[in-house]
């Protein structure tokens, strides 16, 4: 706890010891901490009751081992599965109190003293509490009738719309990690647009691992009603330890008819050091499903930090006529591990999809995509298009591409397209002619190479995304 | 400006450069010709920092600096501008994009303040307009999907908006239909001034008849075998290389 006030500062300096303390229950899982973590959150009896029937299903399953990655064997007797949401007067309220390793990120990222104030407002917000997120833009929302709040309160204040969809995309015993947060997750976010709303503002929750030798395990539950849209952004990062810890999270998207979710992730947790020490294994399970016709649900995701990234944010196209994007960009440097990629699923007639990713490998890095396209054989007219293209900087990277084709159905049409390509001392050379720095000239190549995934980001987004890239890639050249 | 003294250069353990010498002063066009083989564009990205050459013997000075200390870019930000032969595709990265990180690299080593979009578009608009390559082309990715001639456009486009000291043109002559070339000569031409150098490196002698060097120079198996006035490339045109190798031989 001492290592979490020394990075946090400000008011930590000066108390909340015992109050910090006092949320962290004892390391280790059983039966009694997932009745301790639905007590704590007040929870009403149908989720205790899920959560536990998680629990038993998790007890059953192993930990999956067809991934590309190598990492230690995890211990999941020696975690802590919840460490309380501080109170709302611990939060840092000002710059000076927010975390220095976000600062010095941001600081890093060049991004302008205005603008930090506003990114560290939101950051903080949602890494400390998850409440404060949804309050920041409740007054707004609600006239149109949006709600966005933390999981923990929509189970409190809608249990109707929780009891009706949660697990229906993702179901508790869906995979060794999805059974795992089911049964012990914490916080997280839940939106529900109602039919025929355009969400005004972009939602958006910056996620943070605050306290050490403590796994996360967010959920998130987003439900477009019929001819709604919404645009949700989520950030993520996590303070620099030497030991490895475990994001787990669920994200679960459900789109009616002639609604549209954009869901975008920057995420940029901790990747551990030069040599591999530390970092966050980020192993989340994200899907959506297009129930209604004419619905459609895009992600974007760029994934530049985690010691290791295992996820497959991925869409159920059962309407007729729904559309299903995947956009991504991965970038492993030093020891760093990805395996991601999607699926598309192709169940409803004239169903679209398309997947492009950007895979980037520098240092010791490993990068693999792995997708999955499956037509139905009810699927009469499904498209989908995928390129996947690898990225390798210096020698001692790697790069991998699993594409998984399943067509059922005779009327399917369905492209991929790979490349692999390494930035050459020609290109290099060129930049530097110029003036440009190597490093910079890295920095630009790369962030060339990802353009078609960038360009779906929000705009600010984007901009962040960009210098993200710059700083992950640091070190990689010379 | 640029003192070229017994310079040897190889590559992969070959020896290429046998010994260069040649001095340009501010205000000189100096045209390099040469046989292919030669060791003419070896000269133009040794000096130019390619970093896949070896200097085994010999040293350049410009502007009193130890050039073959400095790293390519900071060359490049000390006014070393070298048009490229094959001018590389950089995908994603647009054209306007690039040579505004390129100037603003310069301009902050010179301890000027950067150009901000607007200022800079303004800037590589009329620029444009002199190599006449249509407005367009700033939003295309670097090179990417470019003709032959539209490269080499680029590159001359690149060196008016970098404004070199010296500027450095490797074969940017070769493939370029009349007009092309007319445009690149006439870059070039508006780059002349009194407190610049430029060095062409050519096979031909046409790109000469639309610039007038001050110097010609024959390169002939890593040597400067020959040294003369714009008359040199005119005999060379008619004779042959062969006619130089004869004349050295004896």
């Amino acid at each position: 706890m001492n290592e979490a006030k020394a990075l946090i500062g400000g008011e930590y300096k000066y108390g909340f010891v015992t109050d910090v303390d006092s949320d962290t229950i004892p390391r280790g899982l059983n039966e009694d901490v997932i009745r301790l973590i639905s007590k704590k959150k007040k929870e009403p009896k149908f989720m205790l009751d899920w959560r536990l029937k998680a629990y038993h299903r998790w007890l059953k399953m192993s930990e999956p081992e067809w991934q590309n990655v190598v990492h230690p064997p995890i211990d999941y007797q020696d975690m802590i599965y919840y460490s309380a949401p501080k109170s709302i007067t611990d939060a840092p309220k000002n710059l000076d109190e927010v975390d220095q390793e976000i600062l010095k990120t941001y600081e890093k990222l060049g991004i302008p003293l205005v603008e930090q104030k506003r990114l560290a407002g939101v950051a903080v917000d949602a890494i400390f509490d998850s409440v404060s997120v949804a309050t920041t833009f409740k007054d707004t929302l609600k006239k149109v009738g949006v709600i966005f709040c933390s999981f923990s309160e929509a189970v409190r204040n809608h249990p109707d719309l929780i009891i009706k969809y949660l697990g229906t995309v993702v179901p508790y015993g869906d995979n060794f990690f999805a059974a795992l947060n089911s049964a012990v997750f914490s916080d997280g976010s839940f939106c529900y647009i109602p039919r025929g709303v355009r969400c005004p503002l972009e939602l958006s929750t910056y996620f943070r691992i605050n306290s050490a030798e403590t796994g996360q395990f967010e959920r998130t539950l987003i439900i477009a009603e019929e001819g709604s849209y919404v645009s949700y952004l989520e950030g993520c990062t996590a303070p620099i330890r030497d030991k490895n810890q475990l994001h787990a999270a669920v994200v679960e998207l459900i789109a009616m008819k002639d609604s549209e979710i954009k869901y975008s992730t920057v995420q940029n947790w901790y990747a551990g050091d030069s040599h591999g020490k530390g970092g966050i294994y980020n192993f989340v399970t994200k899907r959506g499903k297009c129930i209604g016709d004419r619905s459609k649900i895009s992600w974007t995701q760029v994934e530049t930090g985690s010691a290791i990234t295992w996820k497959y944010p991925s869409v159920i196209l059962q309407g007729d006529d729904t559309i299903g994007e995947f956009y991504s960009v991965a970038l492993t440097n030093h020891y760093q591990q990805a395996d991601t990629g999607t699926k598309m699923i192709h169940m409803g007639k004239n169903a679209r999809s398309t997947i492009i990713s950007k895979g980037i490998s520098a240092g010791h890095g490993r990068n693999t995509y792995r997708g999955l396209v499956k037509v139905q054989p009810n699927a009469q007219g499904a498209k989908n298009y995928t390129q996947c293209d690898s990225l390798l900087i210096g020698d001692r990277s790697s790069a991998n591409t699993f594409p998984y084709i399943e067509v059922k159905n005779k009327t399917a049409s369905v492209e991929h397209e790979a490349s692999t390509s390494k930035i050459s001392e020609d290109q290099l050379f060129y930049c530097q002619q110029r003036g440009i720095s190597e490093e910079n000239a890295v920095s630009m190549i790369v962030n060339g190479f990802c353009k078609e995934v960038f360009k779906n980001l929000p705009m600010e987004f984007a901009v962040e995304a960009a210098k993200l890239l710059g700083v992950s890639l640091e070190g990689s050249v010379g | 400006m640029l003192e070229i003294r017994h310079l040897h250069v190889s590559i992969e353990g070959n020896e290429i450069l046998k010994g260069i010498d040649l001095t340009v002063r501010k205000g000189e066009v100096h045209a390099i010709m040469g046989p292919n083989g030669s060791g003419k564009s070896t000269l133009a990205r040794v000096l130019a920092g390619h970093p896949s050459y070896q200097v085994t013997q010999g040293e350049v000075r410009y502007q009193d600096k130890d050039l073959l200390t400095l790293a390519p870019e900071v060359r490049a930000r000390e006014g070393v501008f070298q048009a490229f032969q094959y001018p590389v595709e950089i995908p994603g990265v647009s054209n306007a994009y690039f040579l505004k990180a390129a100037l603003n690299e310069q301009r902050a080593f010179r301890g000027q303040e950067e150009l901000d979009a607007v200022d800079f578009l303004e800037t590589l608009k009329q620029k444009m307009k002199l190599v006449e390559m249509d407005s367009s082309f700033a939003n295309r990715p670097v090179n990417e999907g470019f003709s032959g001639g539209e490269k080499k456009r680029n590159e001359i486009l690149q060196m008016l908006v970098l404004e070199p000291k010296l500027a450095i043109l490797d074969e940017t002559d070769s493939g370029l239909d009349i007009d092309a070339l007319k445009v690149v000569a006439s870059g070039v031409n508006r780059l002349r001034s009194p407190d610049r150098a430029i060095l062409i490196v050519t096979h031909y002698q046409r790109l000469l008849n639309y610039i007038t060097p001050d110097f010609v120079h024959v390169l002939v198996d890593g040597r400067i075998v020959l040294s003369g006035d714009k008359q040199l490339a005119f005999q060379l045109e008619e004779k042959g290389y062969e006619w130089v190798r004869e004349s050295a031989a004896s």
